[in-house]
């Protein structure tokens, strides 16, 4: 198991139950565990053990029932949708399954938008950009739409997205999850690249045990429960 | 900035859908401005009548005549600064589809107290030196193609007979709201005609029209004029020029009223479809907020981007409504010449077909806004796939 220099994210005691009319459904149940810097974190667990809740609560896209959240020293579990949106944007760098891409916007356009939230000027922003698509080897598709790439294009482009701010965690939800064998590896080995040289933090929800194989550390979820851990 | 290009790129993102959204906005708005000018077109006469002058008809109905001699009489009432008189002729020139109002007027008197009727000095002079002359309107002249020295025949129905007059003066509105549509000639012809064929109907007189030394005097002049006839054979009903031809319109109140209701009942409508199209839009887009929602961008911005597309398209489509009811309102304006001389757009109908689209473009995105701006972003996430 590799050293823990430092304590990214924070998790006591979280409790979420969703309701279905008179019935509770507990998610997830009494988890505590934390995530050093720099690790690379694969959650796995069948579907509805709650691994993508727990992703989401880590993310601020999500409140618990109970418990806290600490990431980089910051209570996210206390505050308000409003402070959550701007630490969002500046913390947290989003992967999803379908890449969640505006179609309506280019390449350059679809990583840009975080930056729009920052007060960095229009030169500013294109260097963060074109440094983000440098990353992920896009430079020439820089003016391309979403529909004129691939899915492993798109999932690169959304990756560039999640980086450009150089957030403190990378969250990555099923992000091999829509792709074909060859462009998973690339995207594997983007994340992973991303980890090794320049040291991001990513939690990553898989059903891709060749995925998990990336991640440093492998944490079952089952029923709400945290069950084991492999590295 | 951002924003904006997001709208603009959006509402053209269904092109047929938003095309289809934008023709009926504007074919919804272009309706809406044209019942509105028929509306206006109703009470131009109304509009165009002048505060300075008074009417005097038979307080029995306007059916019945006022002699000939009350004229002077009236003339000498203090605050009257001109008197002059009108009769209904309703004759009709060749065919009835050829309507146009047609008055016999006291030539000399007549044109002094309506200004708005431009007239050469020398038109107007061959005209009153003519016992057959007459004088019409430029719309009139041009519709059935009348010059100076012409003659037309107009066949009586309220007098009998075929008149004949040569026309020696072709008026023009002074504004546009002026109706050149009327042809006047001679009461003197047609009394001297009437004492010749049924004296019992000479020396009578439909209308008086009374010019004031100053409008705030319009109470004082009528009460004195009603005064003066009352109790006698013909008593009579003094009112401002503005109340008479209101009283003419009123007898078609409920038609101006549907119109009104219909005009509304069109934008309701469309109202209704651009709601529709944007709730399909935002609930298509939910994933795409929801992701908006997760790189940190709050419910405002999201609330500006369904708004302003909604808004853009309501306005686009108002400005196509507007831009094309300017040629749909001209052919109708020629098309109904002889019921509305007066048919033409106002700057207050153009801001009223705006102020129509962009009340479009609000409703239809109120639910849509609210729903994009509060969406939960875990559930707006799990829509994708």
């Amino acid at each position: 198991m590799k050293e823990c220099p430092q304590i990214i994210v924070e998790i006591k005691n979280l409790i979420k139950t969703y309701s279905r009319g008179t019935q509770t459904i507990p998610v997830l149940e009494n988890i505590t565990f934390d995530i050093c810097e720099g690790e690379f974190l694969a959650l796995m667990g069948p579907s509805g053990s709650g691994k993508s809740t727990l992703l989401n609560i880590i993310a601020g896209i999500d409140k618990a029932d109970s418990g806290t959240v600490t990431i980089g020293g910051v209570d996210i579990s206390s505050l308000s949708e409003a402070d959550l949106a701007q630490w969002r944007a500046v913390h947290v760098g989003f992967i999803f399954q379908f890449y969640n891409l505006i179609p309506v916007l280019t390449a350059y356009e679809n990583v840009e938008m975080p930056l729009l939230l920052t007060g960095l000027s229009r030169t500013q922003r294109r260097t963060h950009v074109e440094t983000a698509l440098g990353v992920v080897n896009l430079t020439d598709r820089i003016d391309h739409y979403p529909s004129q790439l691939s899915g492993g294009q798109q999932q690169r482009v959304a990756i560039a997205r999640a980086v450009v701010t150089d957030p403190t965690i990378l969250v990555a939800d099923e992000p091999t999850g829509d792709l074909d064998r060859v462009s998973a590896q690339d995207v594997l080995g983007l994340m992973t690249r991303l980890n090794k040289e320049f040291g991001k933090t990513i939690i990553m929800v898989t059903h891709d045990p060749r995925a998990a194989e990336q991640a440093h550390l492998v944490r079952h979820l089952e029923k709400g429960v945290l069950n084991n851990v492999h590295s | 900035m951002f924003i904006l290009k997001l709208i603009i790129r959006n509402a053209f993102r269904h092109k047929l859908r938003t095309i289809l959204t934008i023709v009926g906005v504007a074919i919804a708005v272009m309706a809406f401005g044209l019942l509105r000018t028929l509306v206006g077109a109703w009470y131009a006469g109304v509009e165009s009548s002048s505060a300075s002058r008074l009417v005097t008809r038979n307080a029995i109905s306007l059916v019945f005549t006022l002699p000939i001699s009350y004229q002077e009489k009236i003339r000498s009432v203090p605050g009257v600064k001109g008197v002059s008189h009108a009769n209904w002729f309703g004759g009709v020139y060749i065919t009835e589809k050829n309507f146009f109002p047609n008055f016999a007027v006291d030539a000399r008197t007549y044109l002094d107290l309506y200004p708005e009727f431009i007239l050469s000095p020398q038109e107007k002079k061959s005209f009153i030196v003519d016992r057959k002359g007459c004088v019409v309107g430029r719309s009139l002249a041009q519709r059935f193609g009348w010059n100076i020295g012409d003659v037309v025949t107009l066949k009586g129905t309220i007098f009998p007979g075929q008149w004949e007059f040569v026309v020696r003066g072709i008026y023009r509105g002074a504004e546009k709201s002026t109706d050149e549509t009327q042809l006047f000639f001679h009461w003197d012809y047609l009394n001297e005609t009437m004492k010749k064929m049924s004296p019992r109907r000479a020396d009578a007189v439909g209308i008086y029209v009374i010019g004031l030394k100053d409008p705030y005097l319009a109470a004082e002049v009528s009460l004195a004029i009603d005064g003066m006839f009352k109790n006698s054979l013909a008593e009579t009903l003094t009112e401002t020029e503005r109340s008479f031809q209101m009283s003419f319109v009123a007898m078609t109140d409920a038609i101006v009223i549907a119109i009104q209701i219909v005009s509304y009942v069109v934008i309701v409508i469309i109202m209704v479809v651009a709601a529709n199209t944007m709730a399909m839009t935002a609930r298509e887009r939910i994933p795409e907020y929801a992701t908006m929602k997760t790189l940190g961008f709050g419910p405002w911005h999201i609330a500006g981007a369904v708004f302003g597309e909604s808004i853009a398209i309501a306005m686009i489509g108002g400005t196509v409504g507007v831009a094309l009811s300017f040629p749909a309102g001209g052919w109708i304006g020629r098309e109904l010449k002889q019921f509305f001389p007066v048919f033409s757009i106002s700057t207050m109908t153009i801001a009223l077909d705006l102020l129509a689209a962009f009340v479009v473009g609000t409703v239809a995105a109120l639910f849509p806004t609210w729903r994009g701006a509060t969406i939960n972003i875990a559930d707006g996430l799990r829509r994708i796939g």
